[in-house]
């Protein structure tokens, strides 16, 4: 069955709810109104304010009551409206949800999955748009999805909903409806932690994830039109990451752009650059580059488009790791 | 008697400030350690009378122990109880092991009352793990950051709610953390889903070094139960037998869906840790005219007037504290502390490939 990102994220949920009867949604307007994003419109009248609930706007309260929730047997998913509104609530995800286990030895767990849509593209307000996800990777304790495709985004979802651990499941906004693609229907499971190779290729790896996939595919289209044969690498999860994959392909191509909407310094793309001048050295034909959002907040939507990565920088970038 | 916002009818003729309210502080012992003619009254038997007692007797004898250990260096930083016995051996004696618990650092005799080992606290001033081995004991790990148990007690007592449980959650905190956002969310939280639990709040004048009228313009902490449609109740935090029936109604009201948010007023006769000196920060004058009212010496005096306690029974109390702590210690001492591979196994269910990286590079290092 085809379906949008939004569409196989609700069909997830409805799987997920009608075999599991402690797992409860709530959020700000996820109730009747079916969150912002309609993402779960439809869940109310399935399954009832008790395990649908809208709340007060209190994100720490949200996240800290899930906290509470998932500590005594139940199975919450919590829905921050935007990833920029998540700072109010850093405490409970940093502080509390990813440690509980390590400060208790495992004899505390925190089976929570954490949904927020985040990224530019659709000229929303101050903050709507911001790329936060550096944050929890370096946040010990946590798992970080970032699926860019319907399949994908179903799959980690019921994988994220089943994971024993706190999972924050991150939703490109920009793509919630703008791909859509074949789905299977029936519930399955996508591992977390285990990137996808898009495309293979010979010169150049191009790792990436969530809406810059899109960008990147269509870089790579006229980058291959000058006989540049790339490899696409989504990295579908940031936390973990997947050293494997990654290492495999710069071995292979020796040369790396790495490309996300987040700002450069600090970023995932540090993180993919540091493992693989740790493991690759020897097999790099060029400088690892990355291509970015600006080191500066998410900028004002009139300028946005040029703000995020475009398709002309990745292919820049390409091009200026193939002289070498 | 209870704060609710029906206390509100009918006063206001426009500005609603705390002039409006008239708020008591409840006690069951009065001053000469009579029993007093408030709405609470006394319905705990003699013999829980005394193991109230014994309970705060326990926790001071611990508190000592330990702020001596700490000075030797046999413990780390350590947060002292002393004063707030009535406090916290009140609250947690009302309550059953159905019941759950959500503590701050400082509420060890509250934890004690509901079944920690003493050894266990003992370990987590000693940085091994066992001291956060808590869960089986219906006490939720020892929270650090000021406010955060008061939203996990919200989601424990929504699952207790959802899974219909006759259970409910305490959460413990102190009246500098009222100030937190967290607060004031978990008390939001509970009134709009009518949830299961109570709010205790050691109002223990100081945090740090901060004093509560520096903490907050309001003249109550249990006025701010008001602002949430909850109810609210002031109480005399040295008087055990006030604090356990206090709470003994609280737990009712909370399993009928009406949260309750509690102030016990009380003073945190001691230093903050060990690692500060009250005397920079505040006045001898103030601290003498709280030692006069020590809960323990109040509540010794009503079971001694009653021909309840005598010192012989007094003297082998403390023996027999004193005995138990030390060989908490000794447990405690005993106990292994963990290792840098346990800790990488611990972070996650199964370890992802990063920590596998860290672990082989690690080697026998």
């Amino acid at each position: 069955m085809e379906m949008t990102i939004v569409q196989a994220i609700n069909t997830c949920l409805i799987q997920a709810m009608e075999n599991d009867e402690t797992i409860l949604c709530l959020g700000e307007d996820i109730g009747k109104n079916g969150g912002v994003f309609r993402v779960t419109d439809g869940l109310l009248d399935r399954f009832g304010e008790k395990r649908v609930v809208d709340t007060p706007i209190a994100e720490s309260a949200i996240i800290g009551a899930a906290v509470g929730l998932a500590t005594r047997g139940l199975k919450p998913i919590a829905e921050i409206q935007f990833l920029g509104f998540i700072y109010e609530a850093m405490d409970q995800m940093v502080g509390q949800a990813a440690r509980l286990r390590s400060r208790t030895e495992s004899t505390v767990t925190v089976p929570l999955v954490v949904r927020a849509p985040y990224g530019g593209g659709i000229h929303a307000p101050e903050l709507h748009s911001d790329s936060l996800e550096a944050l929890f990777l370096h946040s010990p304790g946590l798992k970080v999805v970032m699926p860019s495709t319907p399949s994908d985004a179903k799959g980690l979802l019921a994988a994220a909903i089943k994971d024993p651990d706190p999972v924050l499941f991150l939703e490109p906004l920009k793509l919630y409806r703008t791909i859509k693609e074949e789905v299977q229907e029936e519930y399955y499971e996508l591992p977390i932690g285990k990137a996808a190779i898009v495309q293979e290729g010979e010169h150049v790896t191009i790792v990436t994830y969530g809406p810059c996939v899109v960008t990147v595919k269509q870089a790579v289209a006229q980058l291959q039109e000058q006989g540049v044969s790339v490899e696409i690498i989504d990295l579908r999860t940031i936390a973990p990451i997947d050293y494997e994959t990654i290492i495999q392909s710069v071995d292979k191509t020796g040369r790396l752009v790495v490309v996300h909407e987040a700002a450069k310094t600090g970023g995932v793309g540090a993180e993919i650059a540091a493992i693989i001048a740790e493991n690759c050295m020897y097999a790099m034909h060029a400088p690892i580059l990355r291509v970015t959002g600006y080191d500066t907040p998410f900028p004002v939507s009139s300028i946005e488009a040029e703000w995020m990565p475009t398709v002309a920088r990745v292919v820049s970038a390409v091009q200026n790791v193939m002289k070498e | 008697m209870w704060l609710n916002q029906s206390c509100l009818e009918g006063e206001i003729e426009m500005w609603l400030t705390q002039s409006c309210l008239k708020i008591d502080t409840a006690s069951v012992l009065e001053e000469d350690c009579s029993l007093s003619e408030s709405f609470l009254k006394r319905t705990a038997t003699d013999e829980q009378c005394i193991e109230m007692y014994k309970h705060m007797v326990q926790g001071r004898i611990f508190d000592g122990i330990a702020l001596k250990f700490q000075r030797q260096g046999k413990i780390k930083t350590y947060p002292p109880i002393r004063g707030q016995e009535a406090a916290q051996v009140g609250s947690a004696y009302a309550l059953t092991s159905n019941d759950w618990i959500y503590p701050s650092y400082r509420d060890i005799a509250a934890s004690f009352v509901h079944g920690m080992p003493i050894d266990k606290f003992f370990c987590y001033t000693m940085g091994k793990m066992a001291g956060q081995h808590l869960i089986d004991l219906s006490i939720f790990p020892i929270q650090i950051v000021i406010g955060a148990q008061f939203l996990h007690a919200v989601g424990g007592a929504w699952a207790s709610k959802y899974k219909g449980e006759d259970s409910v959650s305490v959460a413990y905190m102190g009246d500098g953390g009222t100030s937190e956002g967290d607060f004031h969310e978990a008390l939001n939280f509970a009134g709009v889903y009518k949830l299961p639990v109570v709010f205790f709040i050691q109002n223990n004048q100081w945090a740090i070094s901060n004093p509560i009228h520096k903490q907050t313009a309001s003249q109550t902490i249990a006025q701010k139960a008001l602002a949430y449609g909850i109810t609210g109740i002031r109480v005399d935090g040295n008087d055990v037998l006030a604090v356990y029936e206090a709470t003994k109604l609280a737990i009712e009201k909370a399993k009928n869906g009406e949260p309750v948010l509690i102030e016990a007023v009380t003073f945190r006769q001691g230093p903050h840790t060990t690692a500060d000196d009250p005397t920079k920060y505040r006045d001898q004058a103030e601290v003498e005219q709280w030692l006069t009212n020590d809960p323990i010496e109040r509540m010794k005096k009503f079971i001694v007037s009653t021909g309840l306690w005598d010192e012989r029974q007094e003297e082998e109390l403390l023996k027999e504290c004193e005995e138990i702590v030390l060989k908490a210690y000794e447990k405690a001492l005993t106990i292994e502390k963990t290792t840098i591979p346990k800790v990488l196994r611990a972070t996650y269910e199964t370890m992802p490939q990063n920590l596998v990286r860290q672990m082989q590079q690690r080697g026998g290092v």
